[in-house]
Protein backbone atom coordinates (compact mmCIF):
# COMPACT_ATOMS: atom_id res chain seq x y z
CA UNK A 1 0.00 0.00 0.00
CA UNK A 2 1.58 3.55 -1.07
CA UNK A 3 0.48 6.74 0.41
CA UNK A 4 1.17 10.12 -0.34
CA UNK A 5 0.31 13.69 1.06
CA UNK A 6 1.95 17.05 0.63
CA UNK A 7 1.50 20.37 2.24
CA UNK A 8 2.68 23.86 1.72
CA UNK A 9 4.86 25.93 4.46
CA UNK A 10 5.58 29.22 3.97
CA UNK A 11 8.72 29.37 5.15
CA UNK A 12 12.37 28.17 3.37
CA UNK A 13 13.46 24.67 2.70
CA UNK A 14 16.57 24.76 4.71
CA UNK A 15 13.88 25.58 7.71
CA UNK A 16 11.97 22.75 7.22
CA UNK A 17 14.47 20.23 6.47
CA UNK A 18 16.05 21.49 10.00
CA UNK A 19 13.03 20.54 11.39
CA UNK A 20 13.12 17.11 10.04
CA UNK A 21 16.35 16.09 10.33
CA UNK A 22 16.52 16.59 13.81
CA UNK A 23 15.13 13.27 15.19
CA UNK A 24 14.46 14.58 18.46
CA UNK A 25 11.64 16.88 16.60
CA UNK A 26 9.63 14.22 15.12
CA UNK A 27 7.41 13.09 18.50
CA UNK A 28 6.22 16.60 18.29
CA UNK A 29 4.73 16.91 14.89
CA UNK A 30 4.74 13.16 13.94
CA UNK A 31 0.97 12.06 14.81
CA UNK A 32 -0.46 8.87 16.19
CA UNK A 33 3.73 7.94 17.15
CA UNK A 34 3.78 5.79 20.29
CA UNK A 35 7.49 5.53 20.38
CA UNK A 36 10.39 6.82 19.31
CA UNK A 37 13.71 5.99 20.04
CA UNK A 38 16.92 7.38 17.98
CA UNK A 39 19.33 4.81 18.22
CA UNK A 40 22.08 7.53 17.48
CA UNK A 41 22.38 11.16 17.93
CA UNK A 42 19.69 13.53 17.47
CA UNK A 43 20.99 14.74 13.84
CA UNK A 44 19.59 12.03 11.25
CA UNK A 45 22.21 11.20 8.07
CA UNK A 46 22.26 8.47 6.61
CA UNK A 47 22.68 5.06 8.34
CA UNK A 48 20.37 6.61 11.32
CA UNK A 49 18.31 4.06 12.98
CA UNK A 50 15.47 4.72 14.92
CA UNK A 51 13.10 2.45 16.66
CA UNK A 52 9.65 3.72 16.08
CA UNK A 53 5.94 2.57 16.30
CA UNK A 54 2.30 4.11 15.14
CA UNK A 55 -0.62 3.60 16.69
CA UNK A 56 -3.03 2.41 13.63
CA UNK A 57 -6.34 0.70 14.98
CA UNK A 58 -5.78 -2.17 17.65
CA UNK A 59 -2.14 -2.15 17.35
CA UNK A 60 0.98 0.12 17.62
CA UNK A 61 2.64 -1.17 14.37
CA UNK A 62 6.14 0.13 13.30
CA UNK A 63 9.65 -1.41 13.06
CA UNK A 64 13.75 -0.71 13.41
CA UNK A 65 14.21 1.63 10.38
CA UNK A 66 16.97 2.81 8.77
CA UNK A 67 17.87 6.32 6.75
CA UNK A 68 18.95 5.16 3.45
CA UNK A 69 19.05 8.37 1.41
CA UNK A 70 19.75 11.86 3.03
CA UNK A 71 20.73 14.53 0.45
CA UNK A 72 20.44 17.90 2.37
CA UNK A 73 17.73 19.57 1.90
CA UNK A 74 15.81 17.68 -0.58
CA UNK A 75 15.11 14.09 0.08
CA UNK A 76 15.34 11.68 3.31
CA UNK A 77 14.11 8.53 2.96
CA UNK A 78 13.90 5.64 4.91
CA UNK A 79 13.04 1.69 5.10
CA UNK A 80 12.44 -0.82 7.54
CA UNK A 81 14.78 -3.45 8.99
CA UNK A 82 12.57 -5.20 10.95
CA UNK A 83 8.89 -5.17 12.29
CA UNK A 84 6.54 -4.70 9.17
CA UNK A 85 7.97 -3.65 5.92
CA UNK A 86 7.80 -0.10 5.22
CA UNK A 87 9.50 2.38 2.98
CA UNK A 88 8.89 6.10 3.42
CA UNK A 89 10.04 9.52 2.31
CA UNK A 90 10.06 12.86 3.30
CA UNK A 91 10.63 15.30 -0.31
CA UNK A 92 11.07 19.07 -0.18
CA UNK A 93 10.59 21.04 -3.07
CA UNK A 94 11.12 24.90 -3.53
CA UNK A 95 7.23 26.77 -4.45
CA UNK A 96 8.85 30.19 -5.42
CA UNK A 97 10.04 32.68 -2.35
CA UNK A 98 10.08 31.07 1.03
CA UNK A 99 7.32 28.48 0.26
CA UNK A 100 8.50 25.10 0.94
CA UNK A 101 6.05 21.98 -0.73
CA UNK A 102 6.46 19.03 1.28
CA UNK A 103 5.43 15.68 0.24
CA UNK A 104 5.49 12.56 2.79
CA UNK A 105 5.05 8.96 1.05
CA UNK A 106 4.66 5.94 2.97
CA UNK A 107 4.61 2.51 1.59
CA UNK A 108 3.85 -0.49 3.45
CA UNK A 109 3.13 -4.01 3.08
CA UNK A 110 1.41 -6.60 6.37
CA UNK A 111 2.17 -10.22 5.76
CA UNK A 112 -0.43 -12.60 5.25
CA UNK A 113 -1.58 -13.38 2.10
CA UNK A 114 -5.31 -12.24 1.39
CA UNK A 115 -5.86 -11.13 5.20
CA UNK A 116 -2.41 -8.81 4.87
CA UNK A 117 -4.24 -7.24 1.69
CA UNK A 118 -7.22 -6.54 3.30
CA UNK A 119 -5.55 -5.11 6.81
CA UNK A 120 -3.46 -2.65 4.54
CA UNK A 121 -6.72 -1.41 2.93
CA UNK A 122 -8.64 -1.33 5.79
CA UNK A 123 -5.39 0.54 7.44
CA UNK A 124 -4.66 2.82 5.06
CA UNK A 125 -7.80 5.43 6.03
CA UNK A 126 -5.66 5.74 9.75
CA UNK A 127 -2.83 6.17 8.27
CA UNK A 128 -3.68 8.53 6.01
CA UNK A 129 -5.33 10.47 9.02
CA UNK A 130 -2.06 10.29 10.86
CA UNK A 131 -0.21 11.38 7.78
CA UNK A 132 -2.33 14.45 7.26
CA UNK A 133 -1.97 15.47 11.16
CA UNK A 134 1.72 15.07 11.00
CA UNK A 135 2.07 17.43 7.69
CA UNK A 136 -0.18 19.82 9.37
CA UNK A 137 1.67 19.83 12.92
CA UNK A 138 4.85 20.13 10.93
CA UNK A 139 3.22 23.19 8.68
CA UNK A 140 2.20 25.27 11.98
CA UNK A 141 5.24 24.26 13.87
CA UNK A 142 7.81 25.73 11.47
CA UNK A 143 5.57 28.49 10.28
CA UNK A 144 5.40 29.91 14.16
CA UNK A 145 9.02 29.39 14.39
CA UNK A 146 9.59 31.58 11.39
CA UNK A 147 6.95 34.12 12.47
CA UNK A 148 8.57 34.62 16.35
CA UNK A 149 12.08 35.12 14.23
CA UNK A 150 10.44 37.47 12.10
CA UNK A 151 9.44 39.15 15.01
CA UNK A 152 12.57 39.63 16.83
CA UNK A 153 14.60 40.85 14.11
CA UNK A 154 11.73 43.19 13.65
CA UNK A 155 12.47 44.72 17.18
CA UNK B 1 25.53 -27.20 20.70
CA UNK B 2 24.02 -30.19 23.04
CA UNK B 3 19.90 -30.12 23.61
CA UNK B 4 19.99 -29.09 26.97
CA UNK B 5 22.02 -25.98 26.39
CA UNK B 6 19.93 -25.07 23.71
CA UNK B 7 16.13 -24.34 23.41
CA UNK B 8 14.31 -26.37 25.75
CA UNK B 9 11.89 -28.99 23.01
CA UNK B 10 8.83 -27.45 25.50
CA UNK B 11 9.28 -24.38 23.26
CA UNK B 12 9.83 -25.27 20.31
CA UNK B 13 7.08 -25.56 18.56
CA UNK B 14 6.57 -21.59 18.61
CA UNK B 15 7.15 -20.31 14.78
CA UNK B 16 7.10 -16.63 14.48
CA UNK B 17 6.78 -16.72 10.69
CA UNK B 18 3.51 -18.10 11.35
CA UNK B 19 2.40 -15.74 13.89
CA UNK B 20 3.87 -13.15 11.78
CA UNK B 21 1.60 -14.58 8.46
CA UNK B 22 -1.79 -14.23 10.53
CA UNK B 23 -1.36 -11.07 12.80
CA UNK B 24 -3.43 -9.53 9.87
CA UNK B 25 -6.19 -11.81 10.24
CA UNK B 26 -6.11 -11.09 14.28
CA UNK B 27 -5.77 -7.37 13.62
CA UNK B 28 -8.65 -6.96 11.53
CA UNK B 29 -10.38 -8.71 14.54
CA UNK B 30 -9.51 -6.45 16.94
CA UNK B 31 -9.73 -3.39 15.40
CA UNK B 32 -13.22 -3.42 13.49
CA UNK B 33 -15.18 -6.04 16.27
CA UNK B 34 -13.65 -5.13 19.32
CA UNK B 35 -12.69 -1.68 18.55
CA UNK B 36 -9.93 -2.28 20.99
CA UNK B 37 -7.67 -0.75 22.51
CA UNK B 38 -3.93 -1.52 24.85
CA UNK B 39 -2.12 1.35 26.58
CA UNK B 40 0.77 0.99 28.77
CA UNK B 41 3.02 -1.53 26.55
CA UNK B 42 6.03 0.62 27.02
CA UNK B 43 5.36 -0.40 30.64
CA UNK B 44 7.36 -3.61 29.83
CA UNK B 45 11.08 -3.88 29.90
CA UNK B 46 12.11 -4.26 26.23
CA UNK B 47 14.61 -7.05 27.07
CA UNK B 48 14.61 -10.05 29.45
CA UNK B 49 12.08 -12.67 31.10
CA UNK B 50 8.67 -10.83 32.77
CA UNK B 51 6.06 -12.18 33.84
CA UNK B 52 2.79 -10.60 32.48
CA UNK B 53 -0.34 -11.35 34.95
CA UNK B 54 -3.79 -10.87 33.90
CA UNK B 55 -7.48 -10.92 34.12
CA UNK B 56 -9.03 -13.65 32.36
CA UNK B 57 -12.39 -12.89 30.76
CA UNK B 58 -14.00 -13.78 27.59
CA UNK B 59 -14.85 -17.70 28.33
CA UNK B 60 -12.47 -19.70 26.50
CA UNK B 61 -11.99 -17.70 23.87
CA UNK B 62 -10.71 -15.92 26.09
CA UNK B 63 -10.47 -12.40 22.92
CA UNK B 64 -8.49 -9.79 25.20
CA UNK B 65 -5.22 -12.78 24.84
CA UNK B 66 -6.18 -12.56 21.27
CA UNK B 67 -5.82 -8.61 21.44
CA UNK B 68 -2.82 -8.75 23.35
CA UNK B 69 -0.75 -11.33 22.07
CA UNK B 70 -1.43 -8.91 18.42
CA UNK B 71 -0.55 -6.05 20.53
CA UNK B 72 2.85 -7.40 22.25
CA UNK B 73 3.63 -9.48 18.41
CA UNK B 74 3.13 -5.80 16.84
CA UNK B 75 5.08 -3.53 19.72
CA UNK B 76 7.80 -5.67 20.20
CA UNK B 77 7.99 -7.76 16.96
CA UNK B 78 7.59 -11.47 16.71
CA UNK B 79 11.33 -12.13 17.05
CA UNK B 80 10.93 -11.68 20.71
CA UNK B 81 9.91 -14.91 22.56
CA UNK B 82 6.14 -14.33 23.82
CA UNK B 83 4.64 -17.70 25.70
CA UNK B 84 1.17 -18.06 26.58
CA UNK B 85 0.04 -20.31 29.44
CA UNK B 86 -3.53 -21.95 28.90
CA UNK B 87 -5.33 -24.81 30.51
CA UNK B 88 -4.67 -28.57 29.49
CA UNK B 89 -7.83 -29.16 28.10
CA UNK B 90 -7.51 -26.31 25.84
CA UNK B 91 -4.36 -27.53 24.57
CA UNK B 92 -5.95 -31.00 24.04
CA UNK B 93 -8.60 -29.57 22.00
CA UNK B 94 -8.48 -30.85 18.35
CA UNK B 95 -7.33 -28.37 15.95
CA UNK B 96 -6.77 -25.42 18.51
CA UNK B 97 -3.82 -27.07 20.38
CA UNK B 98 -1.88 -27.16 17.25
CA UNK B 99 -2.73 -23.67 16.56
CA UNK B 100 -2.00 -22.27 19.92
CA UNK B 101 1.34 -23.65 20.04
CA UNK B 102 2.43 -22.26 16.95
CA UNK B 103 1.94 -18.78 18.35
CA UNK B 104 4.12 -19.85 21.51
CA UNK B 105 1.15 -21.31 23.64
CA UNK B 106 2.30 -23.96 26.70
CA UNK B 107 0.13 -25.91 28.63
CA UNK B 108 -0.17 -24.49 32.27
CA UNK B 109 2.14 -25.58 35.02
CA UNK B 110 4.60 -23.82 37.36
CA UNK B 111 7.61 -26.33 35.91
CA UNK B 112 6.41 -25.52 32.03
CA UNK B 113 6.56 -21.11 33.06
CA UNK B 114 9.82 -21.53 34.69
CA UNK B 115 11.02 -23.27 31.58
CA UNK B 116 10.39 -20.31 29.37
CA UNK B 117 11.37 -17.65 32.15
CA UNK B 118 14.68 -19.40 32.17
CA UNK B 119 14.80 -18.91 28.41
CA UNK B 120 14.19 -14.97 28.83
CA UNK B 121 10.25 -15.41 27.36
CA UNK B 122 7.70 -13.11 28.47
CA UNK B 123 5.40 -15.08 30.02
CA UNK B 124 1.53 -14.23 29.95
CA UNK B 125 -0.42 -15.81 33.10
CA UNK B 126 -3.58 -15.62 34.23
CA UNK B 127 -3.31 -17.14 37.62
CA UNK B 128 -7.81 -17.18 38.16
CA UNK B 129 -7.75 -19.78 35.25
CA UNK B 130 -11.37 -21.03 34.38
CA UNK B 131 -12.50 -19.77 37.59
CA UNK B 132 -12.51 -16.25 36.82
CA UNK B 133 -12.64 -16.14 32.80
CA UNK B 134 -16.27 -18.12 33.94
CA UNK B 135 -17.49 -15.89 36.48
CA UNK B 136 -20.88 -14.60 35.60
CA UNK B 137 -21.01 -11.40 33.22
CA UNK B 138 -22.36 -8.95 35.90
CA UNK B 139 -19.16 -9.37 37.88
CA UNK B 140 -16.85 -8.48 34.40
CA UNK B 141 -15.09 -5.60 36.83
CA UNK B 142 -13.71 -8.05 39.05
CA UNK B 143 -10.27 -9.57 39.49
CA UNK B 144 -10.82 -12.73 41.08
CA UNK B 145 -7.52 -14.98 41.26
CA UNK B 146 -9.55 -16.85 43.80
CA UNK B 147 -6.56 -16.83 46.39
CA UNK B 148 -4.17 -18.74 43.76
CA UNK B 149 -0.40 -17.49 44.62
CA UNK B 150 1.57 -19.41 42.95
CA UNK B 151 2.30 -16.79 40.26
CA UNK B 152 4.07 -15.09 43.10
CA UNK B 153 5.99 -17.84 44.08
CA UNK B 154 7.05 -18.49 40.37
CA UNK B 155 8.08 -14.28 40.04
CA UNK B 156 9.73 -15.02 43.15
CA UNK B 157 11.85 -18.23 42.70
CA UNK B 158 13.18 -17.16 39.22
CA UNK B 159 13.16 -13.39 39.83
CA UNK B 160 11.55 -12.30 37.41
CA UNK B 161 9.36 -9.00 37.47
CA UNK B 162 5.67 -9.06 37.55
CA UNK B 163 3.62 -7.00 34.96
CA UNK B 164 0.12 -7.18 35.02
CA UNK B 165 -2.34 -6.58 32.49
CA UNK B 166 -5.54 -5.49 33.14
CA UNK B 167 -8.61 -5.57 30.68
CA UNK B 168 -12.27 -5.26 30.51
CA UNK B 169 -14.78 -5.90 28.30
CA UNK B 170 -13.83 -9.44 27.63
CA UNK B 171 -16.55 -11.17 29.76
CA UNK B 172 -19.69 -8.96 27.66
CA UNK B 173 -18.19 -10.83 24.82
CA UNK B 174 -21.03 -13.60 26.14
CA UNK B 175 -23.82 -13.43 28.94
CA UNK B 176 -22.20 -16.15 31.68
CA UNK B 177 -25.22 -16.47 33.69
CA UNK B 178 -23.33 -19.34 36.50
CA UNK B 179 -20.18 -20.68 36.54
CA UNK B 180 -21.94 -24.04 37.79
CA UNK B 181 -19.00 -25.25 40.36
CA UNK B 182 -21.39 -27.22 42.09
CA UNK B 183 -22.30 -29.29 38.79
CA UNK B 184 -19.29 -29.78 38.16
CA UNK B 185 -17.89 -30.95 41.12
CA UNK B 186 -20.75 -33.41 40.86
CA UNK B 187 -19.91 -34.51 38.07
CA UNK B 188 -16.53 -35.05 39.21
CA UNK B 189 -15.13 -32.54 36.33
CA UNK B 190 -12.47 -31.88 39.45
CA UNK B 191 -10.38 -34.49 38.20
CA UNK B 192 -9.95 -33.12 34.99
CA UNK B 193 -8.49 -29.78 36.47
CA UNK B 194 -11.93 -28.08 35.59
CA UNK B 195 -13.47 -26.36 38.52
CA UNK B 196 -16.51 -24.78 36.59
CA UNK B 197 -19.09 -25.77 34.43
CA UNK B 198 -20.57 -22.85 33.42
CA UNK B 199 -24.20 -22.21 32.35
CA UNK B 200 -24.10 -18.96 29.45
CA UNK B 201 -26.31 -17.24 26.79
CA UNK B 202 -24.23 -17.25 23.78
CA UNK B 203 -25.18 -16.76 19.79
CA UNK B 204 -26.49 -18.75 17.89
CA UNK B 205 -26.68 -21.52 20.19
CA UNK B 206 -28.45 -19.70 22.93
CA UNK B 207 -28.39 -21.23 26.82
CA UNK B 208 -25.10 -23.86 27.03
CA UNK B 209 -23.73 -25.68 29.30
CA UNK B 210 -19.76 -25.59 29.14
CA UNK B 211 -17.69 -24.02 26.83
CA UNK B 212 -17.12 -26.30 24.41
CA UNK B 213 -18.41 -25.50 21.36
CA UNK B 214 -17.31 -22.93 19.09
CA UNK B 215 -19.66 -19.60 19.29
CA UNK B 216 -20.13 -15.89 17.90
CA UNK B 217 -18.10 -13.38 20.15
CA UNK B 218 -20.04 -10.19 20.47
CA UNK B 219 -18.58 -7.34 19.35
CA UNK B 220 -17.89 -5.83 22.87
CA UNK B 221 -14.68 -3.45 23.01
CA UNK B 222 -11.96 -4.19 24.82
CA UNK B 223 -9.47 -2.18 26.82
CA UNK B 224 -6.21 -3.18 28.24
CA UNK B 225 -4.11 -1.22 30.77
CA UNK B 226 -0.17 -2.65 30.92
CA UNK B 227 0.87 -1.29 34.31
CA UNK B 228 4.48 -0.59 35.27
CA UNK B 229 6.49 -3.69 36.58
CA UNK B 230 6.12 -4.68 40.46
CA UNK B 231 9.40 -6.53 41.68
CA UNK B 232 8.13 -9.16 44.53
CA UNK B 233 11.53 -9.37 46.57
CA UNK B 234 12.14 -6.00 46.09
CA UNK B 235 8.58 -4.47 47.73
CA UNK B 236 8.01 -7.18 49.99
CA UNK B 237 11.71 -8.66 50.92
CA UNK B 238 13.54 -11.84 50.38
CA UNK B 239 10.58 -14.11 52.41
CA UNK B 240 7.94 -12.11 51.03
CA UNK B 241 4.49 -12.55 53.10
CA UNK B 242 2.60 -13.95 50.17
CA UNK B 243 -0.94 -12.27 51.38
CA UNK B 244 0.71 -8.96 51.82
CA UNK B 245 1.58 -9.49 48.28
CA UNK B 246 -1.39 -10.91 46.49
CA UNK B 247 -3.55 -8.57 48.21
CA UNK B 248 -1.28 -5.37 46.64
CA UNK B 249 -1.15 -7.05 43.05
CA UNK B 250 -4.76 -7.93 43.02
CA UNK B 251 -5.98 -4.58 44.54
CA UNK B 252 -3.42 -2.59 41.89
CA UNK B 253 -5.19 -4.90 39.47
CA UNK B 254 -8.74 -3.78 41.02
CA UNK B 255 -8.10 -0.23 40.60
CA UNK B 256 -7.08 0.02 37.42
CA UNK B 257 -9.96 -2.32 36.30
CA UNK B 258 -12.32 -0.05 38.22
CA UNK B 259 -10.72 3.12 36.32
CA UNK B 260 -11.34 1.35 33.22
CA UNK B 261 -14.96 0.44 33.97
CA UNK B 262 -15.66 3.80 34.71
CA UNK B 263 -14.94 5.10 31.25
CA UNK B 264 -17.38 2.59 30.22
CA UNK B 265 -20.95 4.06 29.29
CA UNK B 266 -22.63 1.14 27.99
CA UNK B 267 -22.35 -2.43 27.77
CA UNK B 268 -20.59 -4.15 24.91
CA UNK B 269 -20.57 -0.65 23.02
CA UNK B 270 -17.94 0.81 25.86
Amino acid sequence: MRLEECVEIRAPREVVWDAIADAENHPLFMAGLTRWDVKSGPEMSKGSRIDMRMAVGSAQVGSLIEVVEFDVPADMAWTSVTGIDQRGRWRLRERGDNCTKVTLRLAYQAPGGLAGWVTDRVAAGRVRRNLRRSLQALKEQVESGVERARGRSAR
Amino acid sequence: MARDEALPELLDDRDPDYIRDTLPLAWLLATLWHRAEVRGLDNIPDEGPVLLVGNHSGGNTSPDSIVFTLAFSSYFGVERRFHQLAHQLVMAFPGIGAFLKKYGTIEASHANAEVALHAGAAVLVYPGGDWEVHRPSWQSAQVDFAGRTGFLKLAIRTGVPIVPVVSIGGQETLVVLTRGEALSQALGLHRLRLKVLPVSLVVPWGITLGDFIPRWTLPAKLTTQVLPPIDVSEKFGDDPDLDEAYDYVTGTMQSTLDALAAERRLPILG
